[in-house]
């Protein structure tokens, strides 16, 4: 039995299932002159919503408005700095229903 | 004059039973919730173990919002082509006062949070504890993202989850480390009550709990398939380093599991109803911050209080145990007006005689003995190995005998008999 037997959902698909109420202000932000000297980079992999995209220029683009507010980010992030980390404004955000 | 006497950050299980038990003692006291309504920012494995509510909540089980209580509990191991499962059940864990539930956290939050309200605690939503107020070194209130949103207490109590920037701000944490860490993703996956029935072999509100050791490729960690009445908790905790450091991401993980043999069958034909993620506090005893200062008290995630350790992994429990005890602390030292840390010294107190402190302290090197190598791949490696070498029949050839079977095995998976007596030392005495 291989994976192929019971295709998993697409990851579009899977981050549709979730609501987010996004407001207007970025709860977290990326300082990506940090990320060009960071060798880790363990953002990429780890983000459980896949928020981290590495540029051609060895940057990161970030977007804040899918994010399940759980902390890997800034806990296994190497370089001093580089993520301000918040939570967003009250009744915003990710919101659960079925967890 | 303060706002209020008592501000609890965060309608967790944690925050609404401290707000509870501040409530009956006739504080005045404000649950803040950041999310639109409890447990809406919360996500967990899937199970409550409810016996502390016993005393908090008597009669509990008749309204608490359950989706199925577990009759069935295992434990499995696997390999990337076997399985070997341990298989419990009792039907007495499906009556009163019954052992434990799944449940949906929007629900079961809200749930708790509507008894502290119905206690006299002002619930209010939609507010984020945006940082500490503070008078020299004491704590005296929390400022929100509300207009005009200082408000002041004899007693703030951190409830505010595992980042509990609260706790930090207020000095009570060490260094933070990643290492101590886990995060959890999971899918809610619906499927019909009857198929879920007949796949896990329950009836009525019984459902079943797999915990999974061998199930997250090379990083350490767990799964988990947990049974609701119309959907299955269906998710992996993965140790944040080693993820990080990895180059798998944790949906593949778990798309990995899900297509394992033992667990495909399972899940077949489910819809993905809803993909959460949170970050656990793995690391349980060793983690824990200092979790009394002058006017606050951390109770809950936010101090760590989730226990990780293999064969019992609960949180939720621990919550609200802990959070109790915080609300009764610091409802004693309110009414005695003194609510220093030498005022509120009681909280520890408190949980060192409960299970809180006891099960962690006891528990102590569980979870670093669950994440290592020896818990991660030898055992499910050896069981596995030797299950197959004893159910296996051999003729014409004739059986090996177990010692021999053994022997294979741990050659087979590395595992030195030195190496093994320590390990095994080593559990009976985490364990034991």
């Amino acid at each position: 039995m291989s994976v192929d037997s019971y295709p998993d959902v697409s990851f579009e698909a899977r981050m549709g299932t979730v609501e987010f109420r996004v407001h207007e202000r970025p709860h977290i932000t990326v300082d990506d002159r940090k990320c060009v000297d960071c060798s880790v980079r363990g953002c990429i992999t780890a983000c459980p919503a896949n928020l981290f995209v590495p540029t051609a220029d060895g940057g990161i683009l970030f977007n804040y408005e899918q994010c399940f507010e759980c902390g890997t980010c800034y806990l296994v992030c190497n370089e001093e700095g580089a993520i301000t980390w918040t939570y967003p404004e009250g009744g915003h955000g990710v919101t659960f229903h079925y967890s | 004059m303060a706002d209020f006497d008592a501000i609890v950050v965060g309608a967790g299980p944690a925050g609404s039973a401290a707000a509870l038990e501040l409530a009956r003692d006739g504080r005045s006291v404000c649950l803040l919730e950041r999310g639109p309504f409890p447990g809406s920012k919360n996500m967990y494995g899937g199970v409550v173990y409810g016996r502390i509510l016993d005393t908090l909540l008597p009669g509990w089980w008749e309204e608490v919002p359950v989706q199925r209580w577990v009759t069935r509990r295992m434990t499995m191991v696997m390999t990337g082509h076997q399985a070997f499962t341990v298989d419990y059940r009792t039907e007495r864990w499906g009556e009163p006062p019954y052992n434990g539930a799944t449940t949906l956290r929007p629900d079961f939050d809200s749930w708790l949070a509507a008894k502290a309200e119905a206690a006299g605690a002002e619930l209010v939503c939609s507010t984020t504890a945006t940082g500490l107020l503070r008078d020299g070194d004491r704590v005296v209130g929390v400022r929100t993202d509300r207009p005009d949103g200082d408000l002041t207490a004899e007693v703030v109590i951190a409830c505010d989850g595992v980042n509990s920037f609260l706790a930090k701000e207020a000095g009570l944490y060490g260094e933070v480390d990643a290492e101590n860490y886990t995060v959890g993703v999971k899918e809610t996956i619906a499927l019909p009550r009857e198929v879920i029935d007949e796949r896990f072999a329950v009836r009525g509100d019984h459902g079943a709990d797999i915990e999974i050791l061998g199930c997250t490729g090379d990083v350490p960690g767990g799964g988990f398939v947990y049974t609701n009445a119309e959907s299955l908790a269906v998710g992996l905790v993965l140790h944040l380093p080693a993820l990080a450091a990895g180059g798998r991401r944790p949906e593949e993980l778990l798309a990995g599991m899900k297509a394992h043999p033992a667990i495909a069958p399972l899940v077949e034909g489910g819809e993905v109803k809803e993909y959460s993620a949170h970050v656990i506090p793995e690391a349980g005893y060793d983690m824990m911050p200092e979790l009394i200062g002058d006017g606050i008290l951390v109770a809950g995630d936010a101090a760590a209080m989730c226990l990780a350790a293999g064969i019992w992994l609960e949180g939720v429990n621990f919550a609200i145990g802990s959070g109790a005890a915080a609300g009764r602390a610091a409802a004693r030292a309110i009414r005695r007006r003194d609510t220093s840390a030498e005022g509120l010294a009681g909280y520890r107190t408190r949980l060192e005689s409960s299970f809180v402190l006891a099960d962690h302290r006891k528990l102590r090197d569980a979870p670093k003995l669950v994440m290592s190598d020896f818990a991660q791949r030898q055992v499910p490696g050896l069981l596995c190995g030797a299950a197959e070498q004893m159910f296996q029949v051999t003729d014409p050839d004739p059986k090996p005998g177990l010692l021999r079977i053994l022997r294979d095995e741990m050659k087979r998976n590395g595992v030195k008999a030195r190496d093994a007596a320590r390990m095994g030392l080593r559990a009976l005495r985490t364990f034991g």
